[in-house]
């Protein structure tokens, strides 16, 4: 008998995700994963994972799943987790692992504050994925199952058919609130936009959109004007990029970002920042402040040390029975 | 074009764009072409994907392992002679059909460039394209150049469903929709082939630099070829190269 989580309530939108599609950019593929891949990689180190395993994104309301295996072992970042076994209820707030049951019903809370919440579960998902990752792309329907978010009755098969016994443990304090100042690298086309438009996007107070997707955080805010049009021959768009159409409005390329773009970007997002981009809620504001690139690499290179030392901090959850 | 007139643009610190110039043209798209398989082939530390466009090659990079200051220190000697360097390039033929039930705007396009049908379709099979770049969808080919007779700018109303396998022109470019989409383009045709596979790697039958003429053909060879491509046994093959 296959070792599954059965899908009892999909909850508002889940879907999988790992750290991303790489290497098909070339041939139009976008590169997906999670949206805040600093949550699911904390989520996994709670798990025992190592940081690329698929794990459910979740949106909003939680989706309710029951355990068809012999034991499991999940952890969630983002949301809190209640179970219901026999009868007996136990909660688990965000952040700490949980070694659950056959039959035992696993309800994913609210994300909150964030956007998104992360449910990994310990050896990852038993699927094949396509082109070399789990990462669910509607569009194209690649990736998760059936490449499409989950359905009431959808069987997650998973790769261990049971969960070891050992302390259960807990990530430590972590800052994931939503920001409110976003670090950005002026460019690639910024010489497409006016002075003042530069100075308006670090000046000025953006309010996110509720026209935003996993594609792209539309914003809403002072209009940014063009120097030479909004046209360009298509280029490359990378993660964090801001993009700014005839109306003069940003838009922040995220995860399902198509791979070439052709209105101009007035600058990029630090990669540091951008899993934070993942977190905001519409009608959140945000600020920019530029930096350099070197100061950009830095931040990255720094978010990269305290993610490495997590795991040596983990703290051990006492069993309370 | 001198090594000196290439920029080197920061898409933030995970990316940088090595740019040609600001015009689409072939002898451009070469040049990128050119540095792509030379950085291919170079396999610089941190490097994580390369993405040839019109006119400049994006540089996918991990700001762990490397950095902008460092890839342009690497790039910079690599930028030399690139037009003295010719690809092989593979050729396809891709059969289309231009019946009406599938070329939704041969008549607008007819209409707009002063031509019949009968002539549009005649100057768009009679040329060879180059693939610039695969974008906009998954496996999307942006081939030119149009003949210039054809080159119309986009729909002002994009149509919000856009079947897959439709064939179409738009400014210099003529592409294929791989996928069902939303799409701006004038459609004037579909082909059978499927340019798309996401179980292949690649998943993409065309790619940068590749040489593409297209073959009309009827409706019935259209069905057929259809059946055939269902049950797996039409797929394109290229020559040369």
């Amino acid at each position: 008998m296959t070792s599954a989580l059965l899908v009892v309530a999909s909850g508002s939108i889940a879907m999988l995700q790992d750290l991303g599609r790489i290497g098909q950019q070339r041939y139009g593929v976008p590169v997906s994963g999670a949206l805040d891949p600093v949550s699911l990689r904390i989520a996994n180190a709670v798990a025992g994972n190592p940081d690329g395993t698929a794990a459910l994104e979740m949106f909003y309301r939680g989706p309710t799943l029951e355990v068809a295996a012999e034991s499991v072992r999940v952890a969630s970042i983002g949301a809190a987790l209640e179970v219901s076994s026999g009868g007996a209820n136990r909660r688990a707030p965000a952040g700490q692992s949980l070694r659950l049951a056959r039959g035992d019903r696993l309800s994913v809370g609210a994300s909150d504050p964030s956007l998104v919440a992360y449910l990994a579960v310990e050896g990852g998902f038993a699927l094949a994925g396509d082109l070399g990752s789990l990462a669910t792309f509607p569009r194209a329907g690649l990736g998760g199952i059936g490449g499409r978010p989950l359905k009431k009755g959808d069987l997650l098969p998973l790769a261990a058919p049971r969960a070891p016994e050992r302390p259960e443990r807990r990530a430590p304090k972590w800052d994931l609130a939503p920001p409110t100042r976003v670090r950005v690298v002026f460019g690639p086309q910024d010489d497409y936009f006016t002075e003042r438009a530069r100075q308006t996007l670090v000046e000025s107070e953006y309010t996110v959109s509720r026209q935003s997707d996993r594609m792209g955080m539309r914003l809403e805010g002072p209009v940014l004007e063009h120097a030479k049009g909004f046209n360009i021959a298509s280029d490359g768009t990378a993660p964090g990029s801001i993009q700014v159409p005839g109306n003069g409005l940003p838009i922040v390329l995220l995860a399902d970002r198509p791979t070439t773009g052709g209105y101009p970007k007035i600058a990029t997002v630090a990669s540091a920042d951008v899993p934070a981009l993942g977190r905001l809620r519409p009608g959140v504001t945000i600020r920019f402040e530029a930096v350099g690139v070197e100061e950009a690499e830095a931040a990255r290179r720094e978010l990269e040390t305290q993610l490495a030392a997590l795991r040596d901090r983990f703290e051990a959850v006492r069993r309370a029975r | 074009m001198s090594a000196s007139q290439v920029r080197l643009l920061p898409n933030g610190d995970t990316a940088l764009a090595v740019e040609f110039g600001e015009r689409i043209d072939r002898a451009t798209s070469e040049r990128v072409l050119a540095l792509h398989d030379r950085l291919a082939r170079a396999v610089l530390a941190g490097v994580v994907e390369l993405l040839p466009t019109f006119r400049s090659l994006m540089v996918h990079y991990d700001p762990v392992r490397t950095s902008h200051a460092e890839l342009a220190r690497a790039i910079a000697p690599l930028l030399d002679g690139l037009e003295r360097v010719h690809p092989a390039a593979r050729r396809w033929t891709i059969p289309v059909c231009y019946d009406a039930a599938f070329a939704l705007d041969l008549g607008e396009v007819a209409a707009r460039t002063g031509l019949s049908p009968a002539e549009v379709i005649e100057q768009h099979a009679g040329a060879t394209y180059h693939v610039y770049m695969i974008g906009f969808l998954p496996g999307y080919p942006y081939m030119g150049d149009v003949p210039a007779r054809l080159a119309l700018p986009r729909r002002e109303n994009p149509r919000t469903a856009v079947p897959a396998g439709s064939v179409a022109i738009a400014t210099t470019m003529t592409a294929v929709y791989t996928l069902g989409s939303p799409g701006g383009w004038h459609i004037i045709g579909r082909t059978p082939a499927p340019l798309w596979d996401r179980r292949r790697d690649p998943p993409a039958v065309l790619a940068p630099g590749d040489k593409v003429r297209f073959a009309p053909i009827d409706r019935p060879e259209f069905e057929r070829l259809v059946a055939r491509a269902a049950a797996g046994e039409f797929a394109l093959e290229a020559e040369g190269a």
